[in-house]
């Protein structure tokens, strides 16, 4: 067992530690709360822009299409390292971390050439639209119809949860081109111009109040045949190329951001009152704040297990539903904890006066119930845990 | 960055695997807890020959001095098998104990001992209070005629009846002090206490006016010894603890994909198919802390002690749930003694009481990360290790 890092990686990581020390905006806080949205995202995509002209776009991506190649621990410790720098998001998550890395995988030269320099640069903006209404967890249910007609085909249909649907120039689009096939087969992944004519795009509130998700609708769309990407017929294999590698970094950043949450929280527990005393001196609060100390320690070991074991196996296994159910789950479970911790306060949102840190606690409390939703359910995980990792038949 | 146990590692791993399932198989482990002392004396021999009695042990004194993650590897297993008798007693807390208090002479003759596997041992620390802290403590020892004699009452001593020493702790002047006493010692009254896990033996021993053979070490130097073999012990028991968890989660999947009910094997319901996804992370997160913890005190490194409290307070719940999802899913066959899931539920909850519940652990770590100032920042290591 060996928990150091080599000289590469730590070369890496400093050099850009310098860099985001250097070049985080000081200002990213007051527009982080932003309420206008767009003016919001173009301040992350001015962020992005400052990122890829550093060279710290799309890390991942082999260098021949502008990325450094960047080893999984190079990508782990970016994640930490922009999260631990307080830096803003980049603006085109998606298709920096899914659909630039599938469109390197089975995209032509032409369709390489055409889409993947605008990712790195954020120039053009993209989205995903894999669920549908009736096509959740049985996403393989999914009903928007592809039509060919002569050199185009033709979209009709409708998705939901689509992040960053409000701000896309481009969509991942998986449909039925076939529509006598069921399930897996017949499917082709579609990449499509947000701005042709019959694309609706239609905010999604959700329990926080916020809208980080859209409603797509697709009437009578026109997709040039030349922009399916993989072959026709083969879109589910496409869009789950790199599903997988997602979820091995996935906690990375999450685990940054609870252990921070919890170490404020501890901060906070020395002066606020509870139950006659502080509620670091509540005997009942010292055991819940250390069982989620334990806990978050533990989601950190077993993210750098499992690292390890994609490093020496190659390919990241099933293992990964482990840790998003951990760190769903473990998170949720001290989201409470804080709110009993806070007492009273723990109800206060932004905006108020008498709210501690800006509400991030009980936006927090709110926001995590998403978790074991997205992404794949805590029960799907289960499923793949039972079926994948220990063998149990299939239940469906 | 390696998490985990390297290839050498893995192969001894399998190895202590290979040799358990051939010489202690679970039918052997039932005929010997139905023993008197469950202990088999041709089988420590043949578990000494393999070196296991002397893997931690440092060479100078007949050990191979290897390190904890060895060790973790070996205990996985041996809790795995649920081997019974006073293994872990001996080398785990009777040998750390003594590596870290005696003296060079005190060490070639009890650390030689057992890692030759002529001896086993044990440690007697706790009393009529079941207080594990050095205040609690009454039992006493004075100087008298060159030597020290010993008065009190000690609990839950594992496998005092076959034990050839006995590491005591007690108070002599007003300080902790270790003292060993041959088990032969005149004055000793050794009963055994009923406890729930018949694969490892305690009892209750009186001693009126003993003699001991040797002091180990007093004051400052006893409590670091105690502190630092505590912590061994403490990962070594988590280490076990995985191995049973190991176990539990292999016989339950099994039978899930056997038994059939309503046409079908029952591990194709999603009820049960979840009850054994949340027992492979309970085990495999047990594991992650386990090793780690393992680490932290091999490589001497800051917070070891929190990740040994963090390891215990974990597996110490885990462990019992774990078992009870595999009774569980074992329905009515889980229910029954023929069936092998009681007797690692048994040992998970003995396991759980030893060295600090998961309540104590966490105060542990309350007393580190809430009431140290300033608050621990963000690790440095976060996911991705620490920086030479």
């Amino acid at each position: 067992m060996d928990l150091n890092l080599t000289p590469t990686e730590l070369k890496f990581r400093d050099e850009l530690r310098a860099w985001l020390q250097a070049n985080v905006p000081g200002d990213w806080e007051k527009h982080r709360t932003e309420d206008e949205m767009l003016a919001r995202f173009e301040y992350l995509r001015a962020w992005q822009k400052k990122v890829y002209q550093a060279g710290w776009a799309g890390i991942a991506w082999p260098k021949e299409y502008g990325g450094r190649g960047a080893s999984l621990m190079q990508q782990v410790i970016f994640i930490e390292e922009m999260t631990r720098a307080s830096a803003p998001p980049l603006a085109n998550v998606l298709g920096l971390s899914l659909i630039g890395p599938t469109i390197i995988a089975f995209g032509t030269d032409a369709q390489k050439k055409r889409f993947l320099p605008n990712i790195l640069s954020a120039d053009e903006i993209w989205c995903q639209g894999f669920s549908e209404p009736n096509a959740g967890s049985d996403l393989a249910n999914l009903r928007t119809d592809a039509r060919l007609d002569d050199d185009h085909y033709v979209v009709n249909g409708q998705k939901v949860w689509n992040s960053y649907g409000w701000a896309a120039d481009w969509c991942a689009l998986l449909t039925r081109s076939d529509p006598n096939s069921t399930k897996h087969q017949g499917l082709s992944y579609l990449l499509v111009d947000m701005k042709s004519p019959g694309v609706e795009v239609r905010p999604l509130r959700q329990m926080t109040g916020e809208s980080e998700f859209c409603e797509l609708f697709f009437h009578d769309v026109k997709v040039p045949a030349e922009n399916v990407l993989g072959k026709v017929g083969d879109g589910w294999n496409v869009a789950l190329g790199t599903l997988a590698h997602e979820r091995a970094t996935l906690g990375a950043g999450a685990q940054i951001a609870i252990r921070r949450q919890f170490d404020r929280l501890v901060e906070l527990s020395r002066t606020i009152q509870r139950n006659g005393h502080t509620a670091a001196q509540d005997p009942v609060l010292r055991q819940k704040m250390a069982q989620s100390y334990a806990e978050i320690e533990i989601m950190r070991l077993n993210q750098m297990r499992a690292i390890s074991r994609i490093n020496e196996k190659g390919v990241p296994g099933p293992e990964g539903s482990i840790q998003k159910i951990f760190w769903t789950e473990l998170n949720q479970r001290f989201q409470q904890t804080a709110a009993e911790v806070l007492g009273p306060f723990a109800q206060l949102t932004k905006g108020d006066p008498h709210a501690i840190d800006e509400g991030q606690f009980a936006y927090s409390f709110l926001r995590t119930r998403g978790n074991t939703i997205e992404a794949g359910t805590s029960e799907i995980q289960r499923n793949i845990i039972g079926h994948f990792v220990l063998g149990l038949p299939k239940s469906y | 960055m390696q998490f985990g146990l390297t290839e050498t590692q893995q192969t001894l791993k399998n190895t202590v695997r290979k040799f358990l399932a051939a010489e202690c198989p679970m039918a052997e482990v039932r005929r010997l807890m139905e023993t008197e002392s469950v202990f088999d004396a041709a089988l420590w021999r043949k578990m000494a020959d393999q070196g296991w009695t002397g893997m931690i042990i440092p060479e100078q004194y007949a050990g191979f001095g290897m390190g904890m993650l060895e060790m973790a590897a070996a205990l996985e297993e041996m809790g795995r098998a649920l081997l019974p008798g006073p293994f872990f007693n001996t080398v785990l807390m009777a040998g750390a104990l003594i590596e870290n208090a005696g003296n060079e002479s005190q060490k070639q003759k009890y650390l030689g001992a057992i890692a030759r596997g002529e001896a086993t041992a044990t440690v007697a620390f706790l009393e009529e209070s079941a207080v594990a802290s050095p205040e609690a403590l009454r039992m006493q020892a004075r100087a008298a005629g060159g030597g020290y004699v010993l008065d009190g009452a000690k609990l839950f001593v594992p496998h005092a009846a076959i034990a050839d020493f006995i590491v005591v702790i007690a108070k002599l002047d007003g300080q902790v002090a270790l003292l060993v006493v041959p088990s032969k010692a005149a004055g000793m009254r050794i009963s055994p206490m009923s406890s729930m896990d018949m694969t490892r033996k305690q009892y209750e021993v009186v001693f009126s006016g003993v003699q001991a053979s040797d002091l180990l070490a007093a004051g400052d130097a006893a409590l670091k010894a105690l502190d630092r073999a505590r912590a061994i012990a403490t990962v070594g028991l988590v280490a076990e603890m995985t191995g049973g968890m190991q176990r539990l989660l292999e016989i339950t999947v099994e039978y899930a994909k056997t038994r059939k009910q309503f046409g079908r094997p029952i591990g194709q319901f999603q009820a049960v198919q979840h009850q054994c996804a949340d027992m492979l992370v309970w085990t495999e997160s047990s594991r992650s802390a386990a090793y780690y913890a393992a680490y932290a005190i091999e490589e001497g490194i800051p917070e070891a002690r929190l990740a040994v409290s963090v390891a215990k307070a974990y597996a110490s719940d885990a462990y019992r749930e774990v078992g009870n999802r595999a009774i569980q899913v074992h329905g009515g066959m889980g229910f029954t003694w023929e069936n092998d899931a009681h007797l690692y539920y048994r040992r998970a909850k003995v396991s759980e009481l030893l060295f600090g519940d998961a309540t104590f652990h966490r105060e542990q770590i309350a007393k580190l990360v809430i009431d140290a100032q300033p608050v621990s920042k963000p690790s440095e290591a976060a996911a991705t290790g620490k920086a030479k």
